[in-house]
């Protein structure tokens, strides 16, 4: 058992590694320069404009050679510091970050969460019958192949703009500050809802089909005709063929939870939703290297640390796994 | 007489029409029998063994009355089997090393079975420990997933599992198939022991291994193409065979003694017919040395001895 997490937390930490890299490099090979891109918005004098373009680069630290950047983007890092954004300048990139956090949590995490709960038992119930696969199949199918920015605009128009029921941008009414109160809240998940159903429905299609898929794979296993051979009762046969059917969907769900900052970066756009991914576009647009690096790395360390879980999740539920940390192939 | 069947007919349903795979098979299977059925590949028996339990699509009843200790079994009806199934006809399947849930513990798995046919899992456990020593299986098997166990001892587990209720009839599809020749003796022996202790009444040996059944069979009942050739005691099949099938089959079998690179063995030559459309009359007739007029008509199953049944004209 000590092995087994031993070896994967290495594997997790040099993964971090080059990922952490990468993400350095990425903002960095592109073209343009971004102390240049923030000055033309000022409109300086000539003159003005090469002390502002010295003293930022300074600043930022960009005048240095880049194998030098690398390394302090290292030690920065470790001090828990992802440097100053060029874009909102001067605002510490994590500040910025973990302002826009709580929105993604707040509209990923149930989106995920409820999608894979209800897609599940639907799959499965759809495997029951003729009638009701033919029915919720090709629906699934149709809700899972549907982009999810495509569905959100939809939604916008009919919910927004057609019946007027729900805002269409925002996390909440402008006129509005952020308090705790009644008003507030319901205006919250007045905003928040079109977006929610957006990915729910989109993801709710893609787990439904994997289940009905699975399900019937497993009663088609050698286990499950034994089973019947024996006479015991179709509950007991779903019951099994669930449990195991289940394995691969909580792969997924780890993947899909892994990104759940920044999961609805599109739709976040179409809906101008204060997230990581509404943040990462302005980032990318402003050539702004830090907040695109500290972005991408808030990324990183979710789809490791929901790999990770998911790995201990999976020696718990999948006896396989348990038995498999004794043998020498860990 | 504890299984009588009578022409029973299962066809494969494909989209090319149907493969007469069991076509109208007559016998009867005594107390504490073991009967081997044999045959090449394709004949039918492991669709035979098949139809008695778990008949489902693409199979699809077609006719015939299949009798257990005096009462007919609705083979035809998925559901109804369900009240005989494990308590009164039970099966070792080809598949016995995949056929136990790889995700729960193999004695959880029992008591759930169990529990879910209304039988008290309590009560049975030590009849259940009872029977892992008579297959030398550690009781410890119960509290470990089957993925920790061997072929071998997934395959007497399951042996165990099948007979746990004593059924009046055991299927034993293939159960040597996988294993090495010395686990296929220690299991072909543990099921004649099973038979000895009465742990189940009558058993159906399916092989396409004549030389198991030479050693455990009270009687052998060969196939060919969908229908019985011949059923005899194991002495009789072996040593006076009367089809001209089971005769060329048993002389392809090497004998002890007979060095092969100074007599070559040999063979039955041409391919068994397509069970799409089948020839009529005798399905044999194409490869048989000593076909003749009559064969353009299909042989009954007629019993030409005491206990020996042949289906040819020249027998009968």
């Amino acid at each position: 058992m000590r092995r087994y997490f031993g070896r994967k937390l290495f594997i997790y930490a040099l993964t971090f590694f080059l990922a952490a890299t990468i993400d350095w490099m990425i903002p960095r090979f592109m073209p343009g320069d971004p102390v240049q891109n923030m000055l033309s918005r000022a409109a300086l004098h000539a003159e003005a404009a090469e002390v502002m373009h010295g003293y930022y680069t300074r600043a930022f630290g960009l005048d240095v050679p880049v194998w030098q950047q690398y390394i302090n983007f290292w030690i920065a890092l470790f001090h828990g510091d992802l440097g100053t954004s060029v874009y909102l300048f001067p605002q510490p990139v994590l500040q910025i970050i973990m302002r826009a956090v709580p929105y993604d949590i707040f509209l990923l995490l149930p989106a995920i969460l409820l999608s894979w709960l209800a897609g599940n038992k639907f799959g499965a119930f759809a495997a029951r019958s003729k009638w009701l696969d033919n029915t919720i199949s090709p629906l699934g199918y149709i809700l899972t192949a549907t982009p999810y920015m495509w569905l959100g605009i939809l939604l916008a128009w009919f919910f927004g703009i057609v019946l007027g029921i729900f805002p269409i941008a925002g996390a909440y009414s402008f006129t509005m500050r952020p308090h705790l109160s009644w008003a507030f809240v319901g205006n919250l998940l007045k905003h928040w809802f079109l977006p929610f159903a957006s990915l729910f429905l989109v993801k709710f299609g893609g787990w439904a089909i994997g289940m009905r898929n699975m399900i019937i794979y497993e009663l088609e296993a050698d286990y499950s005709h034994y089973l019947e051979a024996l006479g015991a009762p179709r509950k007991l046969v779903r019951q099994y063929a669930y449990r195991n059917a289940i394995l691969p969907q909580i792969t997924g769900l780890g993947l899909d939870l892994g990104v759940v900052v920044a999961g609805a970066l599109v739709t976040e756009v179409v809906f101008s939703y204060p997230g990581i991914g509404y943040l990462i576009l302005a980032a990318i647009q402003n050539q702004d290297y830090f907040l695109i690096q500290g972005c991408f790395l808030f990324i990183i360390i979710g789809v490791l640390l929901a790999n990770f879980i998911i790995d201990i999740v999976y020696v718990i539920v999948d006896p396989r796994t348990r038995t498999g940390m004794q043998g020498e192939t860990v | 007489m504890s299984l009588q069947v009578e022409n029973l007919k299962v066809y494969y349903q494909t989209l090319g029409g149907d493969v007469k795979a069991l076509d109208g098979a007559t016998f009867s299977v005594a107390d504490g029998e073991i009967m081997g059925l044999a045959g090449e590949s394709g004949c039918g028996k492991t669709t035979l063994g098949h139809s008695l339990i778990r008949l489902t699509p693409p199979m699809r009843f077609i006719e015939g009355r299949v009798t257990l200790d005096g009462k007919e079994l609705p083979v035809w009806d998925m559901e109804e089997m369900n009240v005989f199934r494990f308590k009164k006809i039970s099966i070792i399947p080809q598949y016995a090393m995949n056929a136990m849930n790889p995700t729960r513990k193999i004695g959880k798995m029992t008591a759930e079975l169990l529990e879910s046919r209304r039988v008290n899992a309590q009560a049975t456990w030590p009849e259940l420990k009872r029977r892992l020593d008579l297959v030398e299986l550690s009781h410890d098997v119960l509290n470990m997933y089957p993925i920790e166990l061997s072929g071998g001892m997934k395959q007497r587990m399951v042996m165990v599992l099948s007979t746990l209720l004593d059924p009046s009839l055991l299927i034993a599809d293939e159960i040597t198939s996988a294993l090495d020749v010395s686990s296929q003796k220690a299991v072909v022996e543990m099921l004649v022991e099973f038979r000895n202790q009465r742990c189940c009444n009558s058993v159906i040996v399916i092989t396409h291994d004549i030389s198991i059944l030479y050693q455990i069979a009270d009687s052998i009942m060969i196939m060919y193409a969908g229908q019985l050739a011949e059923k005899a005691p194991t002495e009789t099949i072996i040593h006076a065979p009367r089809h001209p099938y089971t005769q060329l089959l048993i002389s392809s079998l090497p004998e002890i003694g007979v060095k092969h690179d100074e007599k070559r063995l040999s063979g039955i030559p041409g391919r068994p017919p397509l069970l799409l459309d089948p020839p009529a009359g005798c399905r044999f007739r194409e490869r048989c040395p000593v076909a003749f007029d009559a064969c353009l008509e299909p042989p009954p199953f007629t019993e030409v001895a005491s206990d020996h049944f042949v289906a040819c004209w020249k027998e009968a």
